[in-house]
């Protein structure tokens, strides 16, 4: 394992800025794994730590393929970590929003840049995501409809669900489409929680990611060939929205099998208890998403629901 | 007559409310203007009062509808937040929303159906927190033949006429002049501040607008300023080198010539001058760093220059 920072920056009063790269392998660019971007990734960067640890035990045992360059980035954002902001710390810019980045711009596109420069001709590109909302997803694959996207090598990973969906206009500055439109195989994993760690998804995530590593030669570790992804796109996904607003009291979790019309959650009175509102699923199939929140606006998408054809 | 366009129940016995003021007769055109998207951009307040203030004062003279709709983040305004309070999301990246989607999309949907139609929409915005605007309007070369008469008419300074970028197709602006809806977006002064004479200057605009299009038969500004078009010349950015602190920055923006001191960007530390912020170009300098902390990257200015004829 060979590590170096792949940008470093001055603050005006912080300690300096830097994004630290690991590196295995001695062969050409094979894959990348980008973690946490934004401040709140604390479970991207663990299971990016737990990768790195992975690997260089399998270093070690000599099973990495020396024909291979694996380059693991477990954060491009140790400052907004370290005050718990999500975004970057001086003017709210969200790096994963200024792909591909301009060297002579402004700060977030300089980092973007900078690393969109050191990721870019990698045969895979793996970032670890998360969403706008609160909540725990079931571990999954996410592709981009960009004509780029490698479906089989998607499901590899082993994990649940391989999600493939069109861009919108926004997902144009993101490092995934730009990946792709680079050329390189790229999959947003989605390893379930965001700012809280979870172990046992974290497990499931770092573990797809590593047996993703073995499908490709990239490393030697034989190990469970995981589940037999479902494929999905939007339209097998059905969105729970809420009526009412109050206290949401959940009433199943994420990867939980639902049939049409089972109670998923109430929505109670926050001053006086009452349910408000009963939540049942309009489908049957699993629960993929739910929000994590204990006060909850109208319309909000609490939950998201693969459907079953059966 | 006061009216309450959305109305969504937040946790806690409060609604998020949007209200417009509409005055004046239907049947007739329709003008809007819309503000407060950003919750920390506030030159729009003092435009929607004084446009008020003075349509109030002759409203016999007044034929069509004039509609405010002076804060379409509330939350946001009423928070010092910028974005939309809980979500961190930038509102004006948001549509054109979704009736079946969260409750920001929802609210993003809803505010497109209430604009749509109208004769024309001004979208107020005042810069952020760190940089300082001339009254300017910004138009994508995508609308640019159907809203150059317009912006012409407005008593701006500056029009700004930028590539289409796909991120911006997410804006209410694009939303709108997409399904023929014309909407200008205005850019001008700075964050958590009100400029007066900026303000007043978009007023005159304003007023000048509703006469030429028939709608104002009462007092007619004094003059209308001829605006700067971009068309003519291009616009150089000009960057941070070193991260510091900025101090005597120029006063005004003005015209510069080549070689002007912009700023200094210095040490507090060490008491030295880290850089001296020379004008590149000749031209109109219509953006200028206001926030003194910098870091490298961080956007001090913009001119713009003509180019010369060959
Ligand atoms: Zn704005």
């Amino acid at each position: 394992m060979k590590q170096c920072d792949i940008f470093t920056m001055k603050s005006p009063f912080r300690d300096d800025y830097r994004i630290p790269g690991f590196y295995f392998g001695n062969g050409d660019k094979t894959v990348a794994i980008v973690g946490a971007m934004r401040g709140n990734e604390v479970q991207q960067l663990f299971i990016c730590s737990q990768l790195v640890k992975n690997l260089i035990a399998l270093e070690g045992e000599g099973k990495i393929n020396p024909n291979v360059g694996i380059l693991v980035i477990p954060t491009v954002n140790p400052y907004s970590l370290n005050i718990h902001k999500r975004f970057w710390a001086m003017d709210n810019t969200d790096i994963n929003r200024m792909f591909p980045g301009y060297d002579q711009g402004e700060t977030t596109q300089r980092i973007a840049a900078a690393l969109f420069e050191t990721v870019k001709g990698y045969e895979y590109g793996i970032q670890l995501s998360s969403y706008y909302l609160n909540g725990n997803f079931v571990p999954h694959v996410r592709v981009m409809d960009t004509g780029y996207q490698d479906i089989e090598s998607a499901e590899s990973f082993g994990l649940p669900f391989v999600y493939e969906y069109e861009p919108r206009p926004y997902d144009t500055t993101l490092l995934n489409y730009n990946w792709q439109i680079f050329e390189t195989k790229a999959f947003s994993v989605y390893g379930g929680s965001t700012d809280v760690i979870n172990k046992d998804l974290a497990k499931q995530t770092w573990t797809g990611i590593l047996r993703f590593l073995h499908a490709k030669g990239i490393i030697d570790k034989p190990m469970h060939g995981g589940m037999v992804p479902f494929r999905l796109k939007n339209d097998k996904l059905s969105t729970v929205v809420s009526r009412q607003s109050g206290i949401l009291y959940p009433r199943c979790d994420i990867a939980q099998n639902v049939k049409k019309g089972d109670l998923l959650a109430e929505v109670l009175s926050p001053y006086m208890g009452e349910t408000l509102d009963s939540i049942y699923s309009p489908v049957t199939g699993t629960v993929f998403f739910a929000h994590h929140t204990p006060l909850i606006h109208q319309h909000s998408r609490i939950f998201q629901i693969v459907e079953y054809i059966e | 007559m006061i009216q309450t366009v959305i109305s969504e129940n937040l946790p806690v016995d409060e609604r998020l409310i949007i209200k417009k003021n509409s005055i004046g007769t239907k049947g007739g055109k329709r003008v809007c203007i819309v503000t407060g998207i950003h919750g920390d951009e506030l030159e729009g307040q003092y435009v929607c009062y004084e446009l008020m203030r003075r349509l109030k004062k002759d409203i016999h003279q007044l034929k069509g509808l004039v509609e405010l709709y002076p804060a379409l983040n509330p939350l946001g305004v009423d928070s010092v937040s910028r974005a939309i309070p809980t979500f961190d999301l930038d509102m004006n990246r948001i549509f054109p929303g979704n009736p079946d989607g969260h409750m920001i999309e929802y609210v993003a949907h809803r505010i497109i159906e209430d604009l749509a139609g109208a004769d024309l929409v001004i979208d107020i915005h005042s810069s952020n927190i760190y940089l300082y605007e001339i009254p300017q309007a910004r138009v994508s070369k995508t609308f640019a033949d159907k809203l150059m008469p317009i912006v012409q008419m407005l008593n701006l300074d500056f029009i700004w006429v930028h590539d289409a970028a796909t991120v911006l197709e997410s804006t209410i602006a694009h939303s709108l002049n997409s399904i023929g809806t014309p909407t200008v977006v205005v850019e001008m002064g700075i964050g958590m501040k009100i400029t007066k004479e900026y303000g007043d200057k978009l007023v005159d605009g304003i007023i000048n607008v509703l006469d030429k299009f028939g709608m104002w038969g009462g007092d007619l500004p004094v003059r209308i300023h001829k605006p700067i078009v971009s068309t003519i010349g291009d616009v150089c950015f000009i960057n941070a080198n070193y991260s510091g602190v900025i101090i005597n920055t120029i006063p005004n923006l003005t015209r510069v010539s080549k070689g002007d001191v912009l700023c200094q960007i210095v040490s507090s530390l060490t008491g030295d001058v880290l850089e001296n912020v020379e004008a590149p170009v000749d031209g109109l300098l219509f953006t200028m760093r206001s926030y003194p902390i910098v870091y490298e990257g961080s956007l001090l200015a913009r001119i713009f220059y003509e180019n010369n004829p060959v």
